[in-house]
């Protein structure tokens, strides 16, 4: 079951340049919600901060509160055990190429020790299920490497990857922008099938995209967030000229 | 901002402000003839209909192309849907204005009667009206719509009136009972007519605003003034 | 009627002209290459030429006879060869890949970069110089030569061509497969080692094979910490016959049979250095799964 995600007053830097400005947000659980804006507003940054992943890179720094369901983000837990609760997907399709499917998918539970076969072999199929890719390759999960298969393949074992340690929210990063309409739209349904049970957080340069699948906005501009609310009302009357300067494509 | 899509979006604003101005004519033009009872004027009106039918192909062809091609959001979209709404009504002025020349070519061939009913200043009112809606797209200014909004009654009134003063006419003086038929179908022309040119207000409302005002019921307009007359200005 | 098609063709002039260019500039090109291939090509025929004949069952399998002798083999040089090898290997490869992916993982600061200027510095000194360091550092402290100075002089050389190469391959490996093993909650030591490290291992081997075939060959530096041995040899910290000293021994002699077998001795190093290259090749070609470059 997904959990709601509660911003306050979050503020980052990489080094002496500030990446987000005060961003306070209300993830909704069990919800698609959707972060728009033009390049470099700040989306990016935003949900890398939510798993920690900003931390990452060099001189980066974080103020504020992130609160994921019951328990602080930031205080009390470590990085990598938070990244175990959040799912991430990548704009570019990433699997990890020296691996099989099936390692690919069993690769967050086996590198952090699980080794039970049975248990695997479950988690492996129910992942390749919940991302629809089972019965396309599921006579060649052990010999097939990860790179070998097409690109929306790629991204949807990147899907079950991150299912499979069972996350409570699912981040997603630009997942569709190196895909192709079919494979979008494949994958769209998916996020859309997925919703019932994890937080989906999906950053997209396309607002028909964020228009189809998320029910809440959010538009960011320079390291803000300047408008949050349901999607019919960002696409059909913002309340913030420059969300609706941006969305008409009178921006820039 | 898309040049193309800005391009288009000025075409159709010209094309349905053209449309406009023919309809208004048509009406203004039929009125004049049932005044002046002139025939020519009617035959000018019956002339117009086919222009007119031709803009309101030409606009939804192209509204449809905006759609289709640029993906339109917000304020765009709703522009580009109120234009589809209003060159419909303007259509229908049209044929309004067909009607009341038709029931004036029909009352010329018959004696002149006088009725005890003022049409000119249900026709003036009803001018008004289309005037003031065209006028309120144009400027983008949803105060000129909602001062239409409030004419409607005025005229629905009038109409009522009319029809008790030519049945009781009718009742009185049977022989002028066929003159009096016209000039009640003339008025209910003028009211249909009030009544596409309210619907236009209220679509322009809906552009301007963001907000449904149609049958009554405001729903949840924009926290902002006026989205689209920024738009119209950058139209400019 | 021109063909709006097709493309426009230059004037006649320009063509000839260019087309000229385009003939010296491959005739030269191939040339070069030739004049390269050249010289190895040479080394092979003759070493093939001269050593083929003294290559026999006799050669590999017995150990040297006495001076003046005709005869005997070279047969403990190669297991020398090989063992002095073996503990270079399994000196050098651990610590340079070590190094390696601390340069490429840790490595971006002042530290790093002290370490890769040394690690460059190092790969310029002579063998020569390298053999006397590992006479110092083991021979002295043990007070006699040994195999296992011969590693460690043959290690020395080994480490810095195996340190860069790993640490270009692990910055090879594209961040974003560090980022995705990140997001699944893997910890950072665990992802240079599952992911990086494996990611990039084909890149990682090929740089120990080349360090490897450097060191095989290498002569000098086995001069005073091996030291060379008549007889065979299979003690760590016992004087070692290897196949380079040996021929360097036999071909600076007057004896003839000695030359002869110098030339043989030769013919046998580089085989022994392709084989072992092409070995290492194909078992990792074969070990990767379908698909994988």
């Amino acid at each position: 079951m997904g959990v709601g995600i509660q911003v306050e007053n979050l503020n980052a830097w990489y080094g002496k340049t500030q990446a987000l400005h005060e961003i306070n947000l209300n993830v909704q659980a069990n919800h698609a919600t959707a972060l728009i804006g033009p390049s470099g507003c700040g989306k990016s940054t935003f949900i890398r901060c939510l798993n920690r992943m900003h931390e990452t890179s060099p001189e980066a720094r974080v103020e504020g509160k992130v609160r994921i369901g019951e328990y602080d983000a930031y205080e009390g837990t470590s990085a990598t055990r938070l990244r175990r609760r959040i799912g991430m997907v990548f704009q570019k399709p990433n699997p990890f190429p020296t691996m099989s499917i099936y390692d690919n998918v069993a690769a967050g539970l086996k590198l952090n020790g699980y080794r039970d076969k049975k248990h695997l072999d479950e988690v492996v199929e129910k992942s390749l299920i919940s991302s629809a890719l089972w019965e396309e390759v599921k006579d060649s999960i052990h010999k097939k490497s990860g790179a070998s298969l097409s690109g929306g393949q790629q991204q949807r074992l990147c899907i079950a990857r991150a299912l499979a340690v069972e996350p409570e929210v699912l981040l997603m990063d630009e997942p569709c922008s190196a895909l192709d309409p079919i494979s979008t739209g494949k994958i769209e349904e998916l996020i859309f099938e997925l919703k019932a049970q994890y937080t989906i957080v999906i950053v997209t340069h396309n607002m028909q995209q964020a228009a189809r699948v998320a029910e809440f906005t959010g538009f960011f501009l320079l390291g803000r967030m300047i408008e949050f609310d349901k999607t019919e009302k960002i696409f059909t009357n913002p309340s913030d000229k420059r969300t609706e300067d941006y969305i008409t494509g009178r921006f820039g | 901002m898309r040049s193309r899509f800005q391009q288009g979006l000025d075409e159709l604003r010209q094309k349905l402000l053209r449309m406009g101005g023919l309809a208004e004519q048509a009406v203004d033009r039929a009125c004049q003839a049932y005044l002046d009872r002139d025939l020519s004027r009617c035959q000018m009106v019956l002339e117009g209909e086919t222009q007119i039918n031709v803009s309101e192909r030409e606009i939804d062809e192209l509204a449809f192309d905006l759609l289709a091609m640029q993906q339109p959001m917000a304020v765009d979209l709703r522009f580009i849907l109120a234009v589809t709404k209003i060159n419909a009504d303007l259509e229908r002025v049209g044929d309004q204005a067909v009607n009341i020349a038709e029931r004036v070519m029909d009352m010329v061939s018959l004696p002149a009667v006088d009725l005890p009913v003022d049409i000119s200043r249900m026709a003036a009112a009803v001018s008004a009206m289309v005037r003031r809606a065209l006028e309120s797209f144009i400027e983008a200014k949803a105060e000129l719509a909602q001062a239409v909004l409030e004419m409607d009654n005025v005229v629905d009134r009038m109409r009522d009136e009319a029809f008790i003063v030519l049945v009781k006419t009718m009742n009185e003086k049977p022989e002028t009972t066929r003159q009096a038929l016209d000039a009640l179908l003339v008025a209910r022309n003028l009211e249909r007519v009030a009544d596409h040119a309210t619907n236009i207000a209220e679509d322009v409302i809906f552009w301007v605003r963001g907000a449904d005002v149609r049958h009554n019921v405001p729903q949840e307009a924009s926290g902002q003034e006026e989205p689209a007359q920024r738009a119209a200005t950058e139209t400019h | 009627m021109p063909d709006s098609t097709q493309p426009v063709t230059p004037k006649r002039e320009i063509g000839l002209w260019r087309r000229i260019t385009d003939q010296l500039a491959t005739t030269f090109a191939v040339s070069t290459v030739i004049i390269v291939l050249t010289p190895l090509v040479a080394i092979f025929t003759y070493l093939v030429i001269k050593g083929i004949g003294s290559v026999n069952w006799a050669f590999l399998t017995q150990t040297p006879k006495p001076p003046g002798e005709i005869g005997g083999g070279m047969a403990n040089a190669i297991a020398g060869s090989v063992l002095i090898l073996g503990i270079g290997s399994l000196l050098g490869v651990p610590l340079g890949i070590g190094a390696g992916i601390y340069l490429a993982e840790f490595g971006r600061n002042r530290f790093g970069d002290l370490v890769r200027f040394v690690s460059d510095v190092l790969n310029g000194v002579p063998s020569i110089v390298i053999g006397i360091v590992a006479y110092a550092l083991v021979v002295l402290r043990q007070r006699h030569f040994s195999a296992l100075a011969g590693g460690v002089a043959l290690a020395i050389m080994m480490i810095p061509t195996i340190t860069r190469t790993t640490e270009e391959m692990l910055l090879l490996v594209p961040n974003v497969l560090r980022e995705a093993a990140y997001g699944l909650g893997v910890p950072r030591w665990r992802t240079t080692m599952s992911i990086t490290l494996r990611t990039a291992t084909s890149g990682i081997i090929t740089g120990v094979m080349l360090a490897f075939a450097r060191v095989a060959g290498e002569t000098a530096p086995l001069l005073f910490t091996a030291f060379g041995n008549q007889y065979w040899n299979w003690h760590l910290d016992q004087p070692t016959a290897a196949l380079p000293l040996q021929i360097f021994t036999y071909a600076i002699s007057p004896y003839d049979d000695w030359h002869r077998q110098a030339w043989a001795g030769a013919l046998v190093l580089i085989i022994l250095i392709v084989s072992a290259v092409a070995a290492v090749r194909f078992v990792v070609r074969r070990g990767t799964l379908g698909g994988v470059a």
